[in-house]
């Protein structure tokens, strides 16, 4: 049985003028210990997907139809009090800034201890030591001292450090990572991913690391969605989409990295940008940008189909795949 | 923390240098007081008698270095209507100002803060739209009118408590007159205590309602719903204390308006506090109770700010007080 299974996920973000989608028909699965990943451009609703798992959207933003079921619980059914519960004990979240997470009012030790009390019952002390106990693990030193202080006399990376040990604090079935490394030096990036990966390995817990560095995501995830203008385009095995990427939107992606042009010459872009949830294009939405697109992709919204490993949705794909079997027809005749 | 307070202290005795020399220089420019001592009947040698006696005629630096010495030692002049030493006046009377101040003070902190929390986090909710329309409305409406309306319904039509004086008293160890100890002190505080805070409580339920909105908004208190604490937890300890934290500032700011707001209720009342007696000291045109007053305030106001800065400084972990080195 599949640790997290989301089918269907539409999600809305609710204005005077209309009902605008930021997410449209979103299925996907993560079994215990995986480790997936989700990619794309700023706006292609990364974020919104990963907060809308724990129903954490910010408003006007909502569920509007769809499932999301962890084990045997429906999420999108609980009542504020039942999420309350699956919130930070189930799954936890690690936020993209480290500099706004914490709140900057109140000491480190007592943001740690209060996440172990509303969930478990049990005295000051013993969470005080469990607290210190995952200071440790995370690697901070002298975390008796560190206890005590204010969130805005650590530097950014300890801070991000501080906020991992506040998710394994209950030993979660599923970490939530929103660019856990963005606002961090580069030099930190590698030093907290390494840390997010062995602590996901080995307690097993399971990771939605969402990214738009394929680099870091090669060096983490096992699987990978590439995710535009609020659908999953293409969904497979990490190292699958990076050798081989089949939708024309991760192939693009790939190209835009540095380490695809040579030192001198200008970087590879998709040309365009990724639409705003107000004038989504009809179709495939990524038709005005993309180099192969045809009339039918103006048209038509491509459905999911299997290539392989990968499963993709597009018509140039789709077709291909329909030529290979023709001619493997005409052949066998 | 010793630092910090000394430098506080520089700048307050810089502050109080300033606010003397304003409200003596008044003093040459509020009529002649001379007209409000003697009788009618005073040949014009007589009032020039009284002027020179007075050092009235001197110039002005004179006069302020006078002033100021005298100052210095505790001692701001002599009233001309009471004919006794002004700041023993103004003391006399420190204790009902107080006490109506800090009634009004208590109003607001427990009547602005639900009510500025509650429309925050529930702001369709029919009693939050009435609280902003409410608060609106008082912020629009000037406080004389509204104490006028106050003593019309609840002391002339409904009878519920008196509209002027501070009624019964007690000594508390022969140097505050106090009316927190008796039912009659209490119900005589209720109208311009309640006159006072509605002055001032739009403007904190509408400041706190904008600041806790915006810290609803910020990330660490989407962290703290993403980590599963309660909901009493994350709107009352961890969006209450951020939204506090300018609320603290602007406290501090408004006290002034506060003692602004303490001559009109108290004339409104009856209420014999110290704005009562300085537009008893205007009408006389009794100058040095009229400077002296504004130097007391002047004091008052300066030290309500010190003790605001440490109350910040105390909340927010940020702010230290006295930086290590200097």
């Amino acid at each position: 049985m599949n640790l997290l299974s989301v089918t269907n996920l539409h999600v809305n973000f609710h204005t005077k003028a209309q009902e605008l989608a930021a997410l449209i028909d979103v299925s996907f699965t993560l079994n215990r210990g995986e480790r997936i990943a989700i990619v794309g451009e700023s706006g292609a609703g990364k974020s919104v997907l990963g907060f809308s798992i724990v129903n954490l959207i910010g408003k006007p933003g909502y569920i509007h139809s769809g499932s999301i079921r962890l084990e045997n619980d429906e999420l999108t059914k609980m009542n504020l009090r039942q999420l309350q519960e699956v919130r930070g004990k189930r799954i936890a979240m690690i936020f993209q800034d480290p500099m706004m997470t914490l709140n900057p009012v109140i000491t480190i030790g007592a943001q740690l201890v209060e996440t172990i009390r509303s969930h478990t019952k049990i005295s000051y002390k013993d969470a005080r030591n469990i607290a210190i106990e995952k200071l440790n693990h995370v690697q901070i030193a002298s975390p008796e001292r560190r206890f005590d202080q204010y969130p805005h006399e650590l530097s950014g990376g300890m801070r991000q450090r501080v906020i991992i040990a506040a998710v394994l604090l209950l030993n979660p079935d599923i970490i939530i990572a929103d660019e856990p490394t963005t606002a961090l030096d580069v030099t930190i990036q590698a030093e907290i991913l390494q840390l997010l990966l062995a602590i996901c390995r080995d307690n097993g817990v399971a990771l939605v690391l969402i990214s738009h560095d394929l680099g870091v995501v090669s060096k983490v995830a096992e699987r990978t969605l590439v995710m535009y203008a609020g659908r999953i385009v293409e969904e497979g095995p990490t190292l699958e989409i990076i050798n081989d990427p089949q939708h024309p939107y991760t192939q693009g992606l790939l190209n835009a990295l540095p380490q695809m042009t040579l030192p001198g010459q200008r970087l590879n872009q998709i040309q365009g940008s990724m639409p705003s949830l107000i004038e989504r294009p009809s179709g495939c939405a990524f038709h005005p940008r993309c180099p192969y697109a045809k009339e039918k992709c103006k048209k038509e919204q491509p459905s999911f189909i299997h290539s392989g490993v990968s499963s993709v949705a597009c018509f140039l794909v789709e077709d291909m795949i329909n030529e290979f079997a023709n001619q493997d027809q005409e052949v066998s005749k | 923390m010793l630092i910090f307070l000394l430098r506080r202290l520089i700048q307050a005795c810089f502050v109080m240098i300033i606010i003397s020399v304003i409200s003596f220089a008044i003093q040459g420019n509020l009529g002649d007081p001379i007209q409000q001592m003697v009788s009618v009947t005073a040949s014009q040698d007589e009032r020039n008698q009284l002027r020179e006696s007075l050092g009235l005629n001197d110039n002005f630096i004179n006069q302020y270095w006078r002033f100021a010495k005298k100052a210095v030692q505790g001692d701001l002049g002599t009233s001309f209507y009471y004919k006794k030493p002004v700041l023993e006046v103004i003391f006399q009377k420190v204790p009902a100002t107080l006490e109506l101040a800090f009634c009004a003070i208590l109003l607001i902190i427990f009547v602005a803060t639900p009510c500025g929390v509650l429309a925050a986090i529930k702001p369709k909710n029919p009693i939050s739209r009435l609280i902003m329309i409410v608060s609106s409305i008082g912020l629009s409406v000037p406080i004389f009118i509204v104490a006028i309306f106050m003593v019309y319904f609840f002391s002339i039509e409904w009878n519920v408590a008196p509209s002027f004086g501070r009624g019964e008293t007690t000594e508390i160890l022969g140097l505050w007159e106090s009316g927190l100890f008796t039912k009659d002190g209490l119900s005589h505080l209720l109208l311009p205590s309640l006159s006072l805070a509605i002055a001032l409580m739009p403007i904190f339920i509408r400041l706190i309602r904008a600041e806790m909105m915006e810290v609803l908004q910020s990330e660490y208190i989407r962290f703290a719903w993403s980590k599963g604490l309660s909901t009493p937890r994350i709107y009352f300890i961890h969006a209450l204390k951020n939204t506090m934290l300018p609320i603290i500032t602007v406290g501090g700011i408004q006290a002034g308006t506060l003692v602004a707001y303490t001559i009109l209720t108290e004339t409104i009342f009856q209420w014999p506090g110290m704005g009562f007696l300085f537009m008893d000291a205007v009408s006389r045109v009794d100058t040095p109770l009229i400077s002296a007053y504004l130097i007391v305030v002047g004091g008052m106001f300066v030290m309500t700010n010190t003790l605001v800065d440490l109350v910040y400084g105390l909340v927010n972990p940020t702010v230290r007080l006295a930086s290590h080195g200097i």
